[in-house]
């Protein structure tokens, strides 16, 4: 390898400020005992002096390979510009906060840094590093921050500087590589024999191959200026060096420091962020699972759409500055926080156990009805041949016992996550009360997510292990689905090896004959995670503990009085499940489980017969089929179906035509409408005669009655700007978002730390409230902002006017869809509409879009008359009325119209755009 | 206040005079033929006359410059002589006869070219990116008159877009004409989303920006309905309210601007007596969106317009019948 004395960069680097740049001398230790290295870096103090603003610490940022400090740039650039608005802010009113000095080097060998010319392992680097800051005379805090194998620098830095850590930030890293699973292909590429040289120091190859790995292509002078310490083979010597040192086994010379490294950072009590790219080929999902059990109370978010180069893809400056805000006390006095971080885990998860004692687990019907023969579950739906199969509670609660003793035999953990790609039904209902007695998570993806949604999930929640049927297991195989493989019904050895399946449920029962099972898990446990469509961006993970699905069973048995004679017919799955938990029979008609348009009305009769449920629950779509094939029913199916108390429409809220027509077929039921979402399944409840009541008022959106039980419900209000920063109140007819507070409401979003700071952002709630808790950390005091937005009316009843990134902000103010939604629907030529807007942020227009009773061939303008009658149906002025043959629906919420696409369409066409389809 | 507009025989400008005198004001008018407006004293004669423009100026206190060469092709030297050296003659003896207050009518195509405009405010005149010699002149005059802008005499231009209503020969009646012939097309079906402006609205702003000229001057502003709609919209609207089919013939917006160009440049060369049947700038008009923002100027102005594009057309309905 050359030698070359350090250097600085151009001036003229895209987004980099030159007076950062310092080059010092550094004494050498290690290999360089005796020697002096330059070293080029990046640095804010000086800035920060000039501006006068205090010094909290250092954050030492360590890039990776084959990066440079530039990597930091935004977050140089982005931290003294807050310093400076602070102490702008400051004159004169008091003091200034403190703001964090950021130092990034650039590794020996790297960047504009010295080149050695000598093989610089691990251990040699963390030494480096150290002799550096000694250098220095760094004192003070210090917040590790690294990237890449700048992750494991700046770690090996972090344990071997206690006194001063008071933190650690990673992107996109790993500190551990499971001995006999092979490194990622393309390290395994750049490492193979001949390849290495070629491929990282004789040809830019693996420099290129890294700037291309960000979800949108890097702008060519930001490319360039990553290239611009690396011109040469000569200065491309210590990427080759990186990819040398990678330690594929324990042979490996920088194996023992990893290591020692690996262990201690599991020990680091201290706040830490992860901020991870999962695009990423190299740092992939396995080695964010493995930082997180190592760091369990870290801040983590997943940028879903990102790559490795996360920094290049994503706001991370805004990030890492808004974390350090939030941890500021803590982060300033190293290990100063009371309780710790680690303690603050536990303590949250034993909060919540403090209410154990009244805490009943979803299993404990199974333990008390081990030995009744009666029927707990039937399944009627028409996936076997074998026609309905009937389960009685003994069954179960055996089935649930083995397969229980089974996972814990094979090493199925509490706080494990597994993977369930298993259809409604007993399989699926034994499954998922075996999982939650040892404690083990479950990972339920909704299957209408499809194949990308669904790989986003698994690979997101990253199980170690799924359960599935062949369909579910061939898609965990081909597309690289991470876990240990179990099938629920025993496969032909090939097919087994195939699809890389180590176990049946049949084996597990076998393998766990003689298993006891481990002791059962607690109320502040982690219980599911639930992964359904949301109606912006990638789904997203919500976690649930245990006692808060206890607390949604005890709500929907408290509200809808169910007793273990009530009997429950359903096709949707989440409520299916419940029926062991509610300690009642549970029934799945005769239908298609994975498509609710198959349920007949035949069909709902037949399960009510088999099960005597009186509690029938269908999905918006199923009970327009239900409606449609009434016609069928016979003198015996009416009959049977009059015995029908209560009937739940389980999704979005129908007209109150569409509950009042499947009523009829259930002349004794009342017809129910709950509102909910994945985050909190049961918010409000209204009925028929409530939808009735609720007509014809001054109200617009779709009125989804009051809170459920101990559910409390708040509005925050919409500012000029659409946004909802409203101290969150009570107060009647006020358009904003609704919040909402529920013993069983979500715990938290999984590895999203930004979108669960945003969904509890300000909901502290008035402090005249009357409802507010007198403790603020008591459970029931969590809140959630659900994007939805509305208003309360006089008597406490809420009204859905559509979703806040749907609202559209006119010069006059924020307007929700759905009212003129509701009033353009009224018009007698319209069948379905949808408002949306165009033009400029807060002077957007209203446009109606329309599909008509009788369908337009060509989307464009509505005709005169339909317009005219259209604009006077609504005081909301509408600039255009546009009709199309079909309006666009998100593929992720059946009914739900896509108004983002929408809004982009009409935007289109107004301004002059071909008439194409929306 | 003694108030003199220039113009006052075109479409808008009647409106304004009649406006400014039920405003309680002195008016005076200055244009080539008698306004015909009750209750103003006519000054005959031509803006690009120094003696003319001197003698209309005497002792008055506010002037409402309208007088302008408004069409949409032609000769070059005649727009200029009209609207550059004819608005800075005004300008020069209004500064010469102590006028304090001074409104620039002028156009939003003074500042926008062809590309589609969606809730954009006032950005400044332009001459060097105007796409007619309309635009060209009255962008040079535009910047003229705000130059002229001083303690002594507030000025403050007010650009209209697609002045419309009872009366009207420019745009109502050339659409009406061709509707009628079946030689107006509708532009990628006229979904284009513009702004336009029912004349009282006009007038009554026109004399709010007289009015509040010294909390409002040194600026440009876009003046509308702020009822943006589609074009086709409007023009049934027009049609419709005239007795007339509306258009039902759709061409391709590239085709509408390519014949436009054309069209245009051969009558640059042999002038007819009646305007081309499009030209490239009303292609683009009729085909890309042109809607403003209006918080600036209801705010600057504290006006709104009162009568609503509905009421307009009803009224120009009465008008035609």
């Amino acid at each position: 390898m050359v030698t070359e004395a350090a250097s600085r960069p151009p001036h003229d680097l895209p987004g980099l400020d030159p007076r950062f740049s310092r080059v010092t001398a550094v004494p050498g230790s290690g290999l360089d005992a005796g020697l002096t290295r330059d070293w080029h870096y990046l640095d804010t103090g000086d800035e920060l002096a000039r501006l006068g603003v205090p010094v909290a610490g250092t954050i030492l940022a360590v890039h990776g390979n084959p990066t440079w400090s530039y990597y930091w740039r935004e977050l140089l650039t982005q931290s003294v510009q807050a310093a400076e608005a602070e102490a702008g802010a400051g004159d004169g009113s008091g003091a200034t906060a403190p703001a964090w000095r950021i130092i990034a080097v650039d590794q020996l060998d790297m960047g504009f840094s010295e080149r050695t010319g000598i093989h610089r392992p691990l251990a040699q680097r963390v030494a480096d590093l150290t002799a550096f800051t000694d250098a220095l005379s760094l004192d003070g805090p210090v917040i590790s921050l690294g990237h890449d194998w700048g992750g494991v620098v700046s770690l090996g830095w972090a344990v071997d500087h206690p006194e001063q850590l008071s933190g650690v930030m990673l992107l996109n890293t790993a500190v551990h590589h499971e001995t006999g699973k092979p490194i990622p292909a393309p390290l395994r590429l750049a490492r193979a024999r001949g390849m290495l040289a070629a491929s990282t120091v004789r040809t830019p190859a693996f420099l290129e191959t890294t700037l291309a790995l960000t979800s949108e292509p890097l702008d060519p002078t930001v490319k360039d200026a990553y290239r611009a310490p690396y011109r040469t083979a000569a200065r491309r010597g210590g990427i080759g060096g990186f990819v040398a040192d990678i330690p594929v086994d324990a042979q490996h010379e920088s194996y023992n420091e990893l290591d020692r490294i690996a262990t201690a950072v599991a020990k680091i009590d201290l706040p830490a962020l992860m901020l991870w790219g999962p695009r990423d080929p190299i740092f992939s999902d396995y080695y964010l699972d493995d930082l997180i059990e190592r760091l369990p109370h870290a801040n983590v978010h997943r940028f879903e759409r990102a790559g490795h180069l996360v920094a290049e893809d994503v706001p991370y400056a805004e990030s890492v500055l808004t974390w350090l805000g939030d941890n500021a006390a803590s982060l300033a006095n190293p290990g100063s926080a009371s309780p710790s971080p680690r303690e603050a885990l536990a303590a949250a998860s034993a909060s919540a156990d403090a209410d154990d004692s009244s805490f009943v687990p979803l299993w404990r019907n199974l333990d008390e009805r081990a030995d009744d023969t009666t029927t707990a579950v039937i399944d009627m739906s028409t996936r076997g041949q074998r026609g309905p199969q009937q389960v009685s509670w003994r069954q179960l609660s055996d089935r649930v016992s083995q397969i229980a003793a089974g996972l814990t035999a094979i090493g199925v953990t509490k706080g494990q996550r597994v993977s369930l790609l298993v259809p409604p039904g007993p399989t699926l209902t034994a499954v998922v009360y075996a999982c939650l007695r040892i404690g083990a998570i479950i990972v339920v993806a909704d299957a209408g997510l499809g194949v990308k949604g669904l790989t986003r999930a698994v690979r997101g929640s990253w199980p170690d292990f799924i359960i599935g049927e062949a369909p579910g297991l061939t898609a965990a195989r081909t597309l690289g689905w991470p876990g240990v493989r179990i099938s629920t019904a025993k496969l032909p050895k090939v097919s087994a090896a195939t699809l890389g399946v180590s176990y049946s449920l049949r084996d597990l029962i076998t393998l766990g004959a003689d298993t006891p099972l481990p002791a059962e898990p607690r109320s502040g446990d982690d219980a599911a995670i639930l992964f359904t469509s949301g109606s912006t961006g990638p789904a997203k993970g919500v976690v649930y503990r245990h006692g808060q699905l206890s607390a949604l069973r005890d709500v929907l048995a408290r509200h809808f009085d169910v007793t273990a004679d009530t009997g429950l017919v359903t096709g949707f799955a989440p409520f299916a499940l419940l029926g062991p938990a509610l300690g009642t029979r549970s029934v799945t008609p005769a239908m298609d489980v994975s498509s609710p348009r198959t349920l007949t009305a035949r069909a709902v009769a037949a399960a009510v017969e088999a099960s005597g449920g009186s509690m029938v629950f269908l999905s918006p779509a199923s009970i327009l089929n239900v409606v449609a094939t009434a016609g069928d029913l016979t003198a015996h199916d009416r009959s049977e179906l009059e015995r029908v108390r209560t009937f739940l429409s389980t999704g979005a809220p129908i007209g109150a035509e569409l509950l009042a027509s499947a009523a009829t077929i259930m002349p004794n039921a009342t017809p129910h409408s709950p509102y909910g979402m994945t985050e909190c399944l049961l918010v409000t409840d209204i009925t028929l005669d409530g939808i009735r009541a609720a007509a014809g008022g001054a109200h617009t959106g779709v009125c989804v009655g009051k809170p459920i039980g101990e559910n409390r419900i708040r509005i925050s209000a919409l500012d000029s700007d659409g946004a909802a920063t409203g101290t969150p109140s009570t107060e009647p007819v006020v358009l904003g978002e609704i919040i909402v507070s529920a013993p069983h409401l979500k715990d938290h979003y999984d590895r999203l730390w930004l979108t669960d700071r945003a969904a509890a952002r300000e909901t502290a709630v008035d402090t005249d409230d009357v409802d507010a808790p007198t403790a603020p950390d008591v459970p029931s005091a969590r809140w959630h902002r659900t994007g939805d937005v509305g208003h309360l009316d006089e008597l406490g009843r809420l009204w859905v006017e559509g979703r806040l990134p749907h609202v559209i902000v006119t010069a006059t103010g924020p307007i929700a869809p759905v009212g003129a939604e509701q009033d353009v629907e009224g018009v007698a030529a319209v069948r379905r509409a949808a408002v949306v807007g165009v033009g400029p942020h807060k002077l957007r227009q209203a446009v109606a879009v329309v599909e008509t009773i009788s369908p337009t061939r060509k989307p464009g303008l509505a005709d005169p008359e339909l317009t005219a009658a259209i604009r006077a149906s609504t005081t909301l002025p509408l600039v255009a009325v546009l009709a199309v043959p079909q309006l666009p629906t998100d593929i992720r919420h059946n009914s739900k119209i896509d108004r983002t696409r929408l809004s982009e369409w009409a935007e289109r066409l107004l301004a002059g755009g071909k008439p194409t389809a929306p | 206040m003694i108030v003199l507009v220039t113009g006052a025989s075109g479409f808008l400008g009647r409106a304004v005079a009649a406006e400014a005198v039920a405003a309680g004001h002195d008016v005076r008018t200055l244009q080539r033929r008698p306004s015909g407006v009750d209750g103003v004293t006519d000054f005959l004669g031509s803006i690009t006359d120094p003696e003319n423009v001197a003698t209309a100026m005497e002792g008055v206190e506010g002037v409402i410059h309208l007088a302008a060469k408004v069409s949409l092709a032609g000769d070059p030297h005649a727009f200029h002589a009209v609207n550059v050296e004819g608005t800075q003659l005004v300008l020069a003896a209004a500064e010469a006869a102590g006028v304090s207050r001074f409104v620039q009518v002028s156009s939003p195509s003074v500042a926008h070219a062809g590309s589609a405009l969606a809730g954009v405010g006032a950005e400044p005149a332009s001459p060097e990116h105007a796409r007619s010699e309309y635009a060209r002149t009255k962008a040079q005059a535009e910047l003229l008159a705000l130059a002229s802008d001083s303690d002594r005499m507030r000025v403050v231009a007010i650009r209209p877009h697609l002045v419309w209503g009872p009366g009207d020969t420019q745009l109502v009646g050339r659409i009406v004409d061709r509707a009628r012939r079946g030689r107006l097309p509708l532009l990628n079906g006229g979904t284009a989303l513009i702004d336009t402006t029912y004349v009282d609205n006009a007038a009554s702003g026109i004399l709010a920006a007289l009015h509040r000229a010294d909390v409002a001057h040194g600026k440009a502003y876009v003046l509308t309905n702020g009822e943006p709609r589609p074009v086709a919209d409007i023009l049934a609207g027009i049609c419709l309210a005239s007795g007339v089919q509306p258009p039902r013939w759709s061409v391709p917006a590239a085709v509408g601007r390519t014949a436009g160009s054309l069209v245009e440049r051969v009558w640059a060369v042999r002038p007819g007596v009646d305007e081309p049947p499009m030209t490239r700038f009303l292609a683009e008009q009729l085909s890309t969106a042109h809607w403003f923002d209006q918080r600036d100027i209801r705010e600057a102005l504290d006006w709104s317009p009162a009568v609503s594009i509905d009421e307009g057309l009803r009224r120009l309905a009465r008008h035609e019948r």
